[in-house]
C-alpha cells in the first residue's frame, strides 16, 4: 500500500517536473527564437515564456502537486 | 514636502516597526530560536519566505540588468524562481518530515558521518556569510545615496537593527519582521510599477501593459526594440544564439543553486506539518512571482522613459533629476564631440552618457515625475529587502555554529540554556562580522555571489535529493560527490574570474560556460560521483534505509 502511494508521487513529479523543463528550458530559451515569431498582444511569444509565462507556470505547477499531494494523502489514509 | 521628508519618514515607521515586532517576538527556547517551534502559518511562512529569498538585488539591481540585457535578462527571472517547483517537489516535505533544526543536521544524520556534516557547514557558513555582506553594502548605498548619510554610518544602522531583532528572537522573530518587510517591500515595488505603466499605457497592471500599445498606439516592446536599433543596439527582445548555452547553464544553475541554500530551505522547518511545507512553497513563489514579473515591465518601462528624455536631448535642459544623479556618479556624461547634445548609442567611440543599471529603479520614480513619497517608499523598500535577507543568512551562520558544530560536533551535553545562549553570541559575532566586512567590502563580493549559487548547486542540491530518493546512496558516495563538485566549481569559477586574479579567457571556457553557469556542470559531475562510488561501497545501514522510508510518508 506504501509502495503504491510513493510510486504515485514519483509519477506526479516526473509529469509536473516535464512541465516544468519544457515551459522554462524549452519555450523560454531552446525554442524562444522560434516562438518570437508569434505574439501575444506586443509579446514575442518566446519572451514572453522567459520573462512571464513561465512563473507563472511555475507558481501553478507548485499548487497542482499541493492539490494531488493532499489528494494521493486522503486516500492512502496518510494525512496528518 | 520634499524627498528627503518622506524617506526620513517612511524609513523611521518601517524601522520602529520591525524593533516592535522584534520586543514582542522574544525566543524562549532553541526550538523557537532556531524553527520558530514549527508553528508558522503556511501562508505568513511564504511571506517571510518571499522577504528572505528577495535581496537588495532583487529589489534594486535586477530590473536595471534586464533594462540593459533585454532577452539575456531572462535567466535571472527564470533562474531564481524555477528553484521553488524544485523545493516544493523534491525537497521541502520530506525535509519537513525529516524535522530537526538545519541542513547539516540532514547530511550529518542521514549520511551517519560527523565528516559530512561539518562539510555541509563550512558549505553552509561560506555560502551565507558572502551572500550576507552583499546586503550589508547594499543597506548601507541606500541610505548614504538618499539621506545623506555617510556610506559608513548607514552600514552601522543597518547592523543595529537586524542584531537587535535577531539576537532577541531568533527564527521567531526574524519570521514575524520579514512578514511585515515583504508587505512593504512589494508594496514600494510596484505602486511605482503602477503609476508607470497607467502613464505610458493606460493599463494599471505592469504585467498587460508591458505588452499593450502606448499612448501613440504602437507596442510598446516594438518601440523599444525600434529605439534600440535606431541608437546600434540588439533589439530588446530578441534571442542571441551565440550565448543562448550559457544562458541555458546560468539559469540551471540559479535553480538548483536556488533549491539547495540553506537559508531558504531553513524556512520549510518552521512550518508545522508536511502538507503546510508543500503549500507554503507555493505561497512563497506566488508573493516572489508579484515582483518577478513586474520587474521586467519596469526594465521595459524604464528604458523607453529613459531614452526618450535624454537621447539626443539639449545638456542644457535636461530635467533636474539627471544633474541629481550625475552627483552621485550613477551617470556620467562626457560631451565627446562638444555639440552640448546627448548621444547615447551602442557605439563606444561615440556614445557619452554611462548609466550605472541600478539607476533604473532607484530614479525610476523622478524619470515618471512621480510624487516625492515614492521615492521614500522606494527606500524603504530596498532596505527591507536587503534587511530581511541578511536577518535569514545570519540565522543559519549563526545556528550553524551553535547547533552543528558546538552541539553536535563539540560539546553534546551541553544544556538548552547553554545552547540558546550560544546561539544568540554567535548570531551577534556573525552580525558584527558581517558589518564589519560590508563596511570595507572586499572588492570581490559581488563576484562570489556567483560562488554561492554554484556551491549550493554543486554540494546540497545532490546530497538532499540523493539521501530522499535513493536508499543505496551511503556516506562515501555522499560525500565523494560534494567534495569532488565543490572542487571542481571552486576551481573553475577562481580560473575563470579575472577578478579573484584567475588568468583564464572566457574563449577558453569549458562549452562556452561563464562561471555563473558551472554550478550546473558541478551538479551533474557530485550526481555521477555519488552514484558509482555508492554501488561500488558497501550498502547504507538498516536504520538509515529505515529514516529514508520514514521521511517518504506524511504519517
Amino acid at each position: 500500500m506504501k509502495e503504491k502511494y510513493w510510486r504515485k508521487n514519483i509519477l506526479y513529479l516526473r509529469i509536473l517536473l516535464t512541465i516544468w523543463f519544457i515551459c522554462s528550458f524549452g519555450f523560454g530559451i531552446l525554442l524562444a527564437e522560434n516562438l518570437n515569431e508569434f505574439y501575444l498582444g506586443g509579446f514575442p511569444l518566446g519572451f514572453w515564456f522567459a520573462q512571464q509565462g513561465s512563473i507563472y507556470i511555475f507558481v501553478i505547477l507548485i499548487f497542482i502537486y499541493v492539490y494531488l499531494m493532499n489528494k494521493l494523502d486522503k486516500k492512502h489514509n496518510l494525512k496528518e | 514636502m520634499d524627498a528627503q521628508f518622506w524617506t526620513y519618514l517612511l524609513v523611521g515607521v518601517t524601522f520602529s516597526l520591525y524593533i516592535g515586532i522584534a520586543i514582542w517576538s522574544r525566543a524562549q527556547s532553541t526550538k523557537e530560536f532556531y524553527i520558530a517551534s514549527g508553528g508558522i502559518h503556511p501562508v505568513l511562512n511564504g511571506m517571510a519566505t518571499a522577504a528572505d529569498w528577495m535581496s537588495a538585488a532583487s529589489f534594486i539591481s535586477m530590473a536595471g540588468i534586464i533594462s540593459f540585457l533585454g532577452y539575456g535578462g531572462s535567466q535571472y527571472l527564470m533562474g531564481w524562481t524555477g528553484g521553488y517547483v524544485l523545493l516544493a517537489l523534491c525537497l521541502a516535505p520530506y525535509l519537513r518530515k525529516f524535522g530537526k533544526f538545519t541542513v547539516p543536521d540532514f547530511i550529518g544524520e542521514r549520511y551517519y558521518s560527523k565528516n559530512a556534516r561539518t562539510i555541509a557547514l563550512i558549505c553552509a557558513i561560506f555560502v551565507s556569510f558572502t551572500y550576507v555582506v552583499g546586503q550589508m553594502k547594499g543597506v548601507g548605498v541606500a541610505f548614504s545615496r538618499f539621506l545623506e548619510i555617510p556610506y559608513d554610518l548607514g552600514v552601522i544602522i543597518g547592523i543595529g537593527i537586524v542584531f537587535f531583532y535577531a539576537v532577541l528572537g531568533g527564527m521567531k522573530g526574524i519570521t514575524y519582521t520579514q512578514v511585515a518587510q515583504y508587505c512593504v517591500l512589494i508594496f514600494a515595488f510596484t505602486v511605482p510599477a503602477i503609476f508607470i505603466s497607467l502613464q505610458a499605457t493606460g493599463n494599471p497592471i505592469p504585467q498587460i501593459g508591458f505588452g499593450s500599445k502606448t499612448t501613440d498606439g504602437v507596442y510598446l516592446l516594438e518601440k523599444l526594440n525600434q529605439l534600440s536599433v535606431d541608437l546600434g543596439f540588439e533589439k530588446y527582445t530578441d534571442i542571441n544564439q551565440t550565448t543562448l548555452i550559457n544562458v541555458f547553464f546560468i539559469t540551471a544553475a540559479l535553480m538548483f543553486g536556488t533549491a539547495g541554500l540553506p537559508h531558504v530551505i531553513v524556512r520549510f522547518f518552521t512550518v508545522p506539518k508536511v502538507r503546510d511545507a508543500r503549500i507554503s512553497a507555493g505561497w512563497a513563489l506566488l508573493f516572489i512571482s508579484f515582483l518577478y514579473t513586474t520587474a521586467p515591465a519596469v526594465a521595459a518601462f524604464a528604458k523607453v522613459n529613459l531614452i526618450n528624455t535624454v537621447s539626443n536631448a539639449q545638456y542644457s535642459e535636461v530635467p533636474q533629476w539627471f544633474k541629481n544623479w550625475e552627483n552621485t556618479g550613477l551617470l556620467q556624461f562626457d560631451d565627446k564631440n562638444s555639440d552640448g547634445v546627448i548621444q547615447y548609442v551602442a557605439d563606444e567611440q561615440v556614445n557619452e552618457l554611462t548609466i550605472d543599471r541600478d539607476i533604473m529603479v532607484l530614479a525610476n520614480p523622478e524619470i515618471a515625475n512621480l510624487p516625492p513619497w515614492v521615492i521614500g517608499l522606494i527606500v524603504a523598500g530596498g532596505l527591507a529587502a536587503a534587511l530581511s535577507t541578511a536577518a535569514g543568512l545570519l540565522l543559519v551562520i549563526s545556528t550553524s555554529i551553535s547547533h552543528d558544530l558546538l552541539k553536535k560536533n563539540i560539546n553534546p551535553n551541553i544544556s538548552e540554556k547553554g545552547e540558546l545562549w550560544a546561539a544568540r553570541i554567535s548570531i551577534a559575532v556573525a552580525v558584527v562580522a558581517a558589518g564589519l566586512a560590508g563596511l570595507n567590502p572586499p572588492g570581490f563580493v559581488a563576484e562570489v555571489v556567483a560562488l554561492a549559487f554554484g556551491l549550493a548547486a554543486s554540494s546540497f542540491f545532490p546530497a538532499i535529493i540523493l539521501g530522499i530518493f535513493d536508499k543505496r546512496m551511503n556516506k562515501e558516495g555522499a560525500l565523494s560527490g560534494m567534495i569532488v563538485g565543490v572542487v571542481f566549481t571552486t576551481i573553475y569559477i577562481f580560473y575563470f574570474k579575472p577578478q579573484l586574479g584567475g588568468p583564464g579567457l572566457p574563449q577558453d571556457y569549458l562549452f562556452g560556460i561563464s562561471p555563473e553557469g558551472i554550478g550546473t556542470i558541478g551538479m551533474i559531475i557530485n550526481f555521477i560521483v555519488s552514484l558509482i562510488v555508492s554501488r561500488l561501497t558497501k550498502p547504507t545501514p538498516e536504520n538509515i534505509k529505515e529514516l529514508v522510508e520514514s521521511i517518504r510518508y506524511p504519517k
